[in-house]
């Protein structure tokens, strides 16, 4: 089942110096289950992109269809919200009740759940992120990793059928960041929720199903993990990293090492090295 | 430094006064000042703050903590003694000196009123000594929400408050830092006049000021994301519910008031 | 211009119920002109150290001594260690308000009493530093993108022209490109002006391209310090600390216990690529 249908999508951002294009066309269907990552640099529009998903911004031309509803359906709107979760870059200004349990409460407040269901979703939710003994804390004494992982319990205590993280770990330590990445991938996984990461880690967007790269409001490829990585100088010129591991392959490929397609961990490498001799 | 900032002075317990609703606490202590005002003589003060000290007593809170809460207002309580001491000409001449006056009338008024606004600062210290300030806000918005169709925004009052509560550790956090940035640069916080010392706060008030109008941005942004749209239609995670407890301590309420009411006017 | 800490310890809300010890007892010599790497897990103590070089915070125990001055010494004068030592905080960007570029930068040698004369030169030559144009001067700090804000703060630092730069994080936030360019400053900075440049990160892959002498800081203590190919090779010491190895020197760690004959860091994917190649001849593995 098509999670999102976006066709022909463009956003002009209208500034009093001019407009200026964040997306200039982009067509994406995202699949029930997915677990797609979005990369590209600091403006090649992937956070217009995902702020559309969720009807935060709405298109200049062309339409979002989000489990078949249009975000430009004023009457969908809230459903649509409901049924996308997003969590946003800063950990701190997404939280807004003084006690964790009460700021996980808020989204099903906002939809009227009956009172005696909230305090229900409300431990399910810090269940599933692995905050439950935190409930009773206040925000401000959490790392950043357990902050964000506060607001995707959030997010989740209201249902949604898909999950959108807009940078979510760009202001993380490693540890934060391993934190986040390893609730999205058991969600994804046990709980079959769809992600979608926006990011511009590389050692994250290898754990996706699908990696999509914009550059310039534009896709300007996608595909597997493997396929889009065994591209060094594409992404190089488009301002991205490649895993270590891909880079070293296609450097040992053009010294002369037959090595196979697709390596982009450092376990796969050496297995692939011990093969060859 | 900011770690565990216990804001408001609220000290928390399982005494039964901080068992009791928060609306309750909050009326009576609202109820208790009318009184306050409506009375007259030093006896039915007495009535009135032996009251208060029995509900001390009962919330197990440390009296020096009370008695802190009215460290700032001793300037005030000391100008209006002062002030009703040499100014009043009522009652019998005690004291004259020079140009001086005193009168018992004024000496008697001044300690009245002393004694009022001593009562009066006490009561609000231990409405928020035994009272979250979670607690204090959900009870505000109920109390107030009977007021919406005069145009009162209880909902909406009550989100500011909370929101304002829940940023101040982390503003304070941000203040901090940017301090120590500035300060990084050679930036001098103290030494001066008034108002070159009020000039060297802008490095510190505009990031936070800039950083602030950033957060509420982005924080509408991720409410709305979360479907909130208004007070219409939202139900509530934990549920104020009156108890036993609440209908004791509004009978003793009235049963103490109108003991010092009819001591006020017997009189 | 060097920096002495001498048997250091820190500790936050003393008698408290908060108390906090950051720092134990550390001990660590840099001199001028080196390029130091300072890398550990949050909460390992690194802010706190840093901010003990400028001042900001003086030891509970033991001594800090910066271009000679000891900053627990009577009567001390922080004055001049504010401006020797050059600190720029994480998320530097936070810290601008002023009106316009040039006055943010000029903010810093104001307060140090620099003359008028010399500081328009002194904001020039800060904003070619950090590779910004000239024509952002006059435009308000608020209008640019938080890349080139961060940048804007950077050169609010260089324009004091400490002796010893100190940057905290200063990647955290940008994406690959924006990270690049920063680091490829630091170090043309530190090759043209001769500073002592000391890096705080948790980033291996940063530190490993750029330092020439890494401090590896764990629970308030120093755990390693030297050279990065030295330090890499503690392989366990540091994954049990929660800090990993470039992932170049990875895989030559794994290849190694296959049996292979690499060596035991690489410090770039070249290096690596080379190695390998060596070895896969070695092994006969023909083109």
């Amino acid at each position: 089942m098509r999670v999102i249908e976006i066709t022909g999508l463009k956003h002009t951002y209208k500034g009093h110096e001019g407009d200026t294009v964040a997306l200039a066309g982009v067509d994406l269907s995202i699949e029930a289950g997915e677990f797609v990552a979005i990369i590209g640099r600091n403006g090649s529009g992937k956070s217009t992109l995902a702020k559309h998903i969720n009807a935060i911004l709405l298109p200049t031309e062309g339409r979002v269809v989000v489990m078949s509803m249009d975000t430009q359906d004023p009457k969908q709107l809230w459903r649509i919200r409901q049924a996308v979760g997003m969590v946003f870059q800063n950990p701190d200004n997404q939280i807004v009740a003084t006690v964790i349990d009460e700021d996980v409460a808020f989204g099903p407040e906002n939809l009227g759940v009956p009172t005696a269901e909230i305090a229900a979703r409300v431990d399910a939710a810090l269940r599933q992120v692995d905050m439950l003994p935190y409930r009773r804390h206040a925000p401000h004494l959490l790392s950043g990793g357990q902050k964000q992982r506060v607001a995707i319990a959030g997010v989740l205590a209201m249902q949604p059928k898909l999950l959108v993280l807009d940078e979510a770990t760009a202001m993380l330590d490693p540890v934060g960041r391993a934190e986040v990445i390893d609730t999205i991938l058991t969600l994804n996984r046990t709980a079959d929720l769809t992600a979608v990461l926006i990011t511009h880690h590389m050692d994250e967007a290898v754990l996706a199903h699908r990696v999509i790269v914009m550059d310039e409001g534009r896709i300007v490829t996608s595909g597997t993990p493997a396929q889009v990585f065994s591209q060094p100088e594409l992404l190089e010129s488009l301002g991205l990293d490649v895993p270590v591991a891909a880079k070293l392959a296609k450097e040992l490929l053009r010294s002369g090492l037959p090595m196979p397609e697709g390596i982009l961990t450092a376990t796969q490498l050496v297995k692939a090295l011990c093969l060859l001799t | 430094m900011m770690q565990n900032v216990t804001l408001g002075q609220y000290l928390p317990g399982n005494s039964v006064v901080h068992r009791l609703d928060p609306r309750t606490k909050l009326m009576l202590a609202f109820a208790y000042i009318i009184v306050l005002f409506a009375v007259t003589n030093g006896l039915a003060y007495s009535v009135l703050a032996l009251a208060s000290l029995a509900v001390i007593g009962l919330s197990r809170i440390p009296i020096k903590m009370v008695l802190r809460g009215l460290r700032p207002i001793l300037m005030i309580l000391s100008l209006t003694v002062v002030l009703h001491v040499f100014t009043s000409r009522e009652g019998t001449l005690l004291l004259g000196f020079w140009f001086v006056r005193i009168y018992s009338g004024g000496v008697q008024q001044g300690l009245l009123l002393a004694f009022r606004l001593v009562l009066l600062v006490m009561s609000t210290s231990i409405l928020t000594l035994t009272t979250s300030p979670i607690a204090l806000t959900d009870a505000i918005e109920l109390v107030l929400r009977p007021l919406k169709r005069f145009g009162v925004p209880a909902h909406e009052l009550a989100m500011m408050m909370t929101i304002a509560l829940r940023f101040i550790p982390t503003l304070l956090e941000e203040a901090e830092k940017i301090m120590k940035a500035q300060l990084a640069r050679g930036a001098d916080f103290e030494s001066g006049g008034l108002l070159k010392r009020a000039r060297s706060l802008l490095p510190l008030l505009i990031p936070l000021f800039i950083s602030a109008f950033r957060r509420a941005d982005e924080l509408a942004m991720a409410m709305e994301a979360r479907c909130y749209r208004g007070g219409e239609g939202r139900t509530k995670y934990k549920v104020l519910m009156y108890s036993r407890l609440d209908v004791y301590a509004a009978l003793c309420f009235a049963l103490i008031s109108g003991l010092a009411l009819a001591v006020s006017f017997s009189l | 211009m060097s920096i002495d800490v001498k048997n250091a310890s820190y500790t936050y809300s003393p008698d408290t119920p908060f108390e906090r010890q950051a720092l134990r007892s550390v001990n660590l010599s840099i001199g001028g002109g080196e390029l130091v790497g300072i890398i550990g897990q949050t909460g390992s103590g690194k802010s706190t150290l840093v901010q003990m070089l400028n001042g900001l915070l003086k030891p509970t125990a033991g001594t800090v001594t910066v271009c000679g001055i000891t900053t627990t010494a009577k009567g001390v004068k922080l004055r001049p260690l504010r401006q020797a030592v050059g600190l720029v905080f994480q998320f530097a960007e936070h810290q601008l308000f002023a009106e316009t570029v040039a006055q943010d930068i000029a903010f810093g040698p104001l307060n140090l009493g620099v003359a008028p004369s010399e500081i328009a030169a002194r904001v020039d030559d800060a904003l070619l530093n950090v590779g910004l144009p000239l024509e952002i001067k006059e435009r308000s700090p608020f209008e640019l993108s938080g890349g080139q804000m961060r940048r804007v703060a950077i050169a609010g630092v260089l324009a004091m022209r400490p002796q010893v730069l100190i940057l905290d994080e200063p990647t955290a936030g940008l994406d690959p490109k924006g990270r690049d360019e920063i680091l490829a400053r630091i170090r043309t900075l530190h090759r043209e002006r001769g500073i002592t440049v000391i890096l705080v990160t948790h980033s291996m892959e940063d530190v490993a391209r750029l330092v020439n002498r890494l401090v590896v800081m764990h629970e308030g203590g120093i755990l390693h310090d030297g050279p990065p190919s030295e330090v890499f090779c503690q392989w366990e010491s540091l994954s049990r600390i929660g800090l990993g190895v470039p992932q170049a020197t990875d895989v030559l760690r794994r290849l190694r216990l296959e049996g292979w004959n690499v060596p035991a860091v690489a410090l770039t994917v070249a290096e690596a690529r080379q190695a390998i190649v060596a070895a896969w001849r070695e092994r006969g593995g023909q083109d």
